[in-house]
């Protein structure tokens, strides 16, 4: 096969729909809505924001919504004085819960904390590669995050600061920690933040987390932990 | 049979079967309450759906532009992008692929795009073990039955029946209990996303200026599927473009609140590329196939392009009156309700399908719940006006000639008034039995007996009176 053809059948009929939209869009369409007041056009610069559910103005309203949305989405929230106050709640939970081992990667905030749990309870970093059913036998996962969002109870992790793609995801018990300043209204704010702390350079999988996982694929009732993590802890530090 | 006749056959059956109507429309009704309450607490939900259509308006309209664009972003992050102009090209792609890679099992997250394609009925052929992680539709899979409905799959098993299939299938003890039929379900699954060679997923949004892929869920199994086995596909069907990953700071609470009534879905994940360097995990491999399979065929009717916009969150079906008589599987289409009565027919051709326009009261229900403003009533009237102007109907040409003719002369006119009453007698004696010429109608509904008066003998009476 000639190099031209192997790159055509690698790319599958990439020509030919091309070809074909750019026929199809030669007539123009008519548009069934009113053209907004303030054009999405604008960037990230949170363009939609007076429409979506308002979110308080200071900060303390802010913490307040994300505290109400929390208790909405049943993640347990919780204001630390510290991160030694955070490491305490966390000791308590893991004697409450009958945690073996808990799962983390190394961070400013997660490396603090695990520096102050009980020795008896077992650790596994996934920085370096981690089995996968080793961490799927963990009864509990520590990340950081990227940011918290007031609006709807989110927390935003990356792949880059929340020890990858499946910490946040395998084991039944996922305990983020963020600070204080993490905290931002809304969605738009994320994205922007994002924007600006990754220019050019996306970390390759963002996710935003609404509460533990759940399902309401059987008749309608909702259950949590469907695949993901049962229960989602969030700690919040100064 | 012809699909029309199946159709009619199948709807019948559907809307008799009373306590499966019944459980639909309490479901729906609780959609209803929690959508109403999410959609209340936005500051302007009309502006915030002018807004979502704009978006989906710019994507669409310039769909060239940015899948050039998601492409150059994407491949340059060690993403591969494959374009398929129809279903077979994807699925060899596919099975190519994992040939290929010498991959044995594959777990699958919900993608109605494969439910198009028949992905799984091909990769079982080959000799793939395929697994279906999210719950309803492994469900479904294990019940050998397609989704009733593209959002919620199995919305119409009570759990007595999901119980009894599992203790079949799976063997595992009797229970009523929601909580305990979905942990039955996480155990079962969660040893396939740890050996899966392969996770395929659909995608929600194909972000163009950041080259990714946009994934809404609830369960996580997206999230394992995607963070676990060595390749990732993604198969998406080329409407999903949305401009900007800002613009995912609007769609994303929209297709929760009109999808679910939820605020937000519990995961919106964008993956931008297989692992990059100083990852820690992550798939070695994703590839995005990009399926046309018809979809240009509906963007060149600029009339009706908008129907592209869908974001698939089944607003439409859950406030359809038709949907909730007939239920999903008597559309036989993979997307059911008014967006797929729309759609279908240029998928799969206006003349098997028109059938499925007819089947609405265009009350507009559906084009209201639409978040992105697809016209959608109107566009089921353009598919009846676009079938009949396409192929038309003898029979209805006949009958319209004629009442022409008999409209355009007066005399004829009142002499077909004068019979109608001892034509009615006539039709007494064979109402219901096959000689019945108007039996489709009759079938079901009372044929309304001729005034004793015509208005014309009325208005002439009431003259002699005044005078």
């Amino acid at each position: 096969m000639s190099r031209a053809a192997q790159e055509s059948s690698s790319q599958g009929d990439r020509e030919a729909i091309l070809a074909r939209i750019g026929e199809a869009l030669r007539e123009e369409a008519p548009r069934h809505y009113e053209t907004p007041e303030k054009p999405a056009s604008k960037g990230v610069t949170a363009p939609f924001r007076e429409w979506l559910p308002p979110v308080g103005k200071t900060r303390k309203d802010q913490v307040a919504l994300f505290a109400r949305q929390s208790e909405t989405l049943r993640t347990e929230f919780r204001e630390c004085t510290s991160v030694l106050a955070a490491a305490k709640h966390l000791t308590a939970l893991a004697k409450e819960l009958e945690w073996k081992t808990v799962a983390l990667h190394t961070g400013e905030l997660t490396t603090a904390v695990a520096g102050k749990l009980p020795k008896d309870l077992g650790t596994l970093m996934v920085d370096g590669g981690y089995e996968k059913a080793a961490l799927e036998a963990c009864d509990a996962s520590l990340t950081e995050c990227e940011a918290i969002i007031a609006q709807t109870g989110s927390v935003c992790v990356t792949a880059r600061s929340s020890g990858g793609r499946a910490l946040s995801v395998l084991p039944p018990h996922h305990v983020v920690i963020a600070r204080k300043a993490q905290l931002v209204p809304d969605l738009s704010a994320a994205f922007e933040l994002l924007a600006q702390k990754y220019p050019g350079d996306y970390p390759g999988f963002i996710s935003f987390i609404t509460g533990p996982s759940r399902t309401g694929d059987i008749e309608r009732i909702l259950v949590l932990g469907a695949h993901g993590p049962k229960k989602l802890t969030v700690l919040l530090v100064p | 049979m012809s699909t029309a006749a199946q159709f009619q056959i199948d709807a019948d059956r559907t809307t008799a079967d009373e306590p499966r109507r019944a459980a639909v429309r309490k479901a729906l009704g609780n959609y209803q309450i929690a959508r109403g309450r999410t959609e209340s607490a936005f500051a302007s939900w009309p502006h915030a759906r002018d807004a979502a259509a704009a978006i989906k308006y710019e994507g669409v309209n310039h769909l060239d532009r940015y899948l050039r664009e998601f492409e150059e972003k994407f491949t340059a992050r060690g993403g591969r992008v494959f374009w398929a102009s129809n279903g077979a090209q994807a699925r060899d792609y596919i099975l190519r692929l994992a040939r290929e890679r010498g991959v044995k099992s594959i777990v699958k997250s919900k993608a109605m795009t494969s439910e198009e394609i028949h992905l799984n009925d091909a990769l079982e052929k080959d000799g793939y073990q395929v697994v279906e992680s999210d719950l309803g539709e492994f469900i479904q899979q294990l019940k050998h039955e397609a989704p009733y409905h593209f959002v919620f799959p199995c919305m119409h098993l009570k759990r007595e029946e999901i119980s009894a299939l599992f203790q079949q299938e799976l063997g595992s003890a009797k229970t009523d209990s929601p909580e305990e039929l979905t942990m039955i379900a996480r155990r079962a699954l969660r040893r396939h996303y740890l050996d899966a060679g392969m996770g395929i997923t659909g995608g929600n949004f194909i972000v163009a200026e950041t080259g990714m892929i946009s994934i809404t869920e609830n369960e996580g199994n997206a999230r394992l599927a995607t963070a676990l086995p060595r390749i990732h596909v993604a198969l998406v069907g080329i409407e999903k473009i949305v401009p900007r990953l800002a613009d995912l700071a609007l769609l994303l609470p929209m297709l929760a609140t009109a999808g679910t009534g939820q605020q937000l879905t519990c995961y919106n994940s964008m993956y931008g590329g297989p692992r990059q360097p100083g990852d820690i995990d992550g798939p070695e491999e994703f590839h995005v196939v990009l399926l046309d399979n018809h979809r240009t065929r509906l963007l060149a009717d600029a009339e009706q392009r908008d129907a592209l916009h869908c974001i698939r969150c089944g607003a439409c079906l859950n406030v359809c009156p038709i949907f909730k008589n007939i239920g999903g599987h008597a559309y036989g289409t993979t997307y059911q309700g008014p967006i797929g009565s729309v759609i279908t027919p240029h998928f799969r051709g206006l003349q098997d399908w028109k059938h499925l326009s007819g089947a609405s009261s265009l009350c507009g229900a559906c084009t209201e719940a639409c978040p992105v403003k697809i016209d959608i009533h109107h566009h089921l009237l353009q598919n009846r006006r676009n079938a009949v102007a396409e192929k038309k109907v003898w029979w209805e040409r006949w009958l319209w000639a004629g009442f022409r003719q008999l409209m355009k002369r007066p005399w004829a006119y009142q002499i077909a008034v004068r019979l109608a009453p001892i034509g009615q007698v006539f039709h007494h004696l064979v109402l219901g039995t096959s000689l019945d010429p108007v039996r489709p109608w009759t079938k079901t509904r009372d044929f309304p007996e001729a005034a004793p008066q015509s208005f014309h003998d009325w208005w002439r009476d009431r003259k002699v009176v005044r005078k």
